[in-house]
């Protein structure tokens, strides 16, 4: 098991958002990849987006340049 | 063989799409079951062909591209997903089993009315009926963008502004038309546009889609697992999830985005000309022989790359197993699931042999064909 980190996690509505987000982020060089989503968070996608800690503004920039209404978004311990 | 069945299925499939099923079927991992790689390659494949398909077919939400096995698979969803109980739908005589077997089921099991547009004896309509056959509990046109038997054309644009004046849905079976004629949803006033992914678009068979444009509620056809929301006990309400239970085909769908892009590359109005212009040099050759009888609309090429006909009274299936044994050239004979068509054509004893042209085929299959078509003539006519 590797060692626990703070991340930023985005949880989304669905598969298709998680999709498109992963892939609006990639064209931009945007930090960050989809894991499976945590058990103590509850949303409709299975998938999560996990980005470096302590920038939540420029994350919640990103979504809103994709277009996309994250269900979640949470600094947290994974 | 000379293949001349490419209304069925086009048997010939660009290079790039066997070598993006091959490549799929040791790299793909099941979508949304997981987030390791393979697994994620196969949502990211569904993902990239869901804005192909949105953008080929000018579909506004690329969520709202279902995946289906096929166009019968699609027609089943949007029929059975938006027709209620009671709902009057117009459709035609020109449909495939797919529609009307649907519309069939739905009249025996929820009490739909249905009215049909009929054709003439050159499988023509009067885009009037459409109008006239209109009713206060009218919910749905649904029919073909053209015919499987004649390869007449409908203008789904036309149909399309009745159905909006009226606020009607409007359900498009595109089977013989995606990939082969440009199609654009929101112009032509598409509600849903069902297709298949192994005719024109020259994709696997195992593939194809539905097409939802705006906020049009369908409800599954079957539910199952999704990968996602698993403790709820119905199906997911989201788009495309709530019309996708159980493993997609993604090896098959690999094999379609591939294919989605030989179009692009080539162009559709270059396919296009080439198969019109093949079926176009057959038909009015083959018009000329003695005891021919093709089936119709020919004073226009805004059609399908399909010829229909007859020899004589001879048995449309006896002329099509001599077109494979003696010449070589495969086509199709019989009802070719259009029970309605072959009444209006009057066909129905008969059947027809219908010729259907590809990308593939060449000057020399038609030539071929020709030769073929008037020897066999010769030889009932004796």
């Amino acid at each position: 098991m590797r060692t626990k980190e703070r991340r930023l996690i985005v949880a989304f509505y669905t598969t298709h958002d998680a999709m498109a987000f992963e892939d609006y982020c990639l064209s931009r060089g945007a930090a960050g990849r989809l894991i499976p989503l945590p058990r103590e968070i509850s949303a409709g996608c299975g998938l999560a987006w996990s980005a470096p800690p302590g920038d939540m503004a420029a994350l919640t920039a990103l979504l809103a340049g994709a277009g996309i209404a994250p269900q979640h978004i949470k600094e947290m311990e994974i | 063989m000379i293949y001349l069945d490419n209304a069925a299925t086009t048997m010939m499939k660009p290079p790039c799409v066997a070598e993006a099923v091959t490549a799929a079927l040791t790299s793909l991992g099941n979508a949304s079951r997981g987030a390791h790689e393979g697994a994620l390659n196969t949502n990211r494949l569904l993902y990239r062909t869901r804005g192909k398909l949105a953008d080929f077919f000018g579909c506004p939400k690329s969520e709202q591209v279902i995946f289906t096995n096929n166009s019968t698979e699609a027609l089943n969803i949007a029929i059975s997903g938006t027709l209620r109980p009671g709902d009057h739908a117009i459709t035609t005589v020109l449909e495939h089993n797919s529609v009307l077997r649907p519309l069939y089921r739905l009249q025996r099991e929820r009490g739909i009315d249905l009215s049909f547009v009929p054709a003439d004896r050159r499988g023509l309509i009067d885009y009037e009926d459409f109008e006239r056959l209109i009713r206060p509990d009218t919910r749905a046109v649904v029919c073909t963008h053209a015919s499987n038997l004649t390869g007449n054309l409908l203008d789904i644009r036309r149909i399309g502004a009745i159905a909006a004046r009226h606020g009607l849905l409007f359900i498009v079976d595109a089977s013989q038309t995606a990939g082969a004629v440009p199609i654009d949803m929101v112009d032509m006033g598409i509600s849903l546009l069902c297709f298949t992914g192994h005719k024109s678009m020259m994709g696997p068979q195992g593939t194809g889609g539905l097409l939802i444009n705006g906020d049009i509620e369908v409800e599954p056809f079957k539910v199952g697992g999704t990968g996602v929301q698993s403790f709820l006990t119905e199906q997911p309400r989201e788009y495309p999830t709530r019309l996708e239970a159980g493993t997609l085909n993604g090896h098959g769908i690999a094999g379609l985005s591939a294919a989605v892009d030989f179009i692009r590359r080539m162009g559709i109005d270059a396919i296009r000309a080439h198969e019109i212009k093949l079926a176009r040099r057959f038909c009015e050759a083959v018009s000329a022989i003695p005891g021919v009888v093709t089936y119709g609309d020919f004073t226009t090429w805004e059609r399908c790359p399909v010829v229909a006909l007859n020899i004589g009274s001879a048995d449309s299936a006896l002329v099509c197993d001599a077109l494979f044994c003696d010449y070589g050239i495969a086509t199709r004979a019989g009802a070719h699931c259009a029970p309605l068509m072959h009444r209006a054509l009057h066909t129905k004893a008969q059947g027809a042999v219908r010729f259907s042209f590809g990308y593939f085929n060449t000057d020399d299959d038609a030539e071929a064909s020709i030769e073929a078509v008037c020897e066999i003539a010769e030889r009932i006519g004796k």
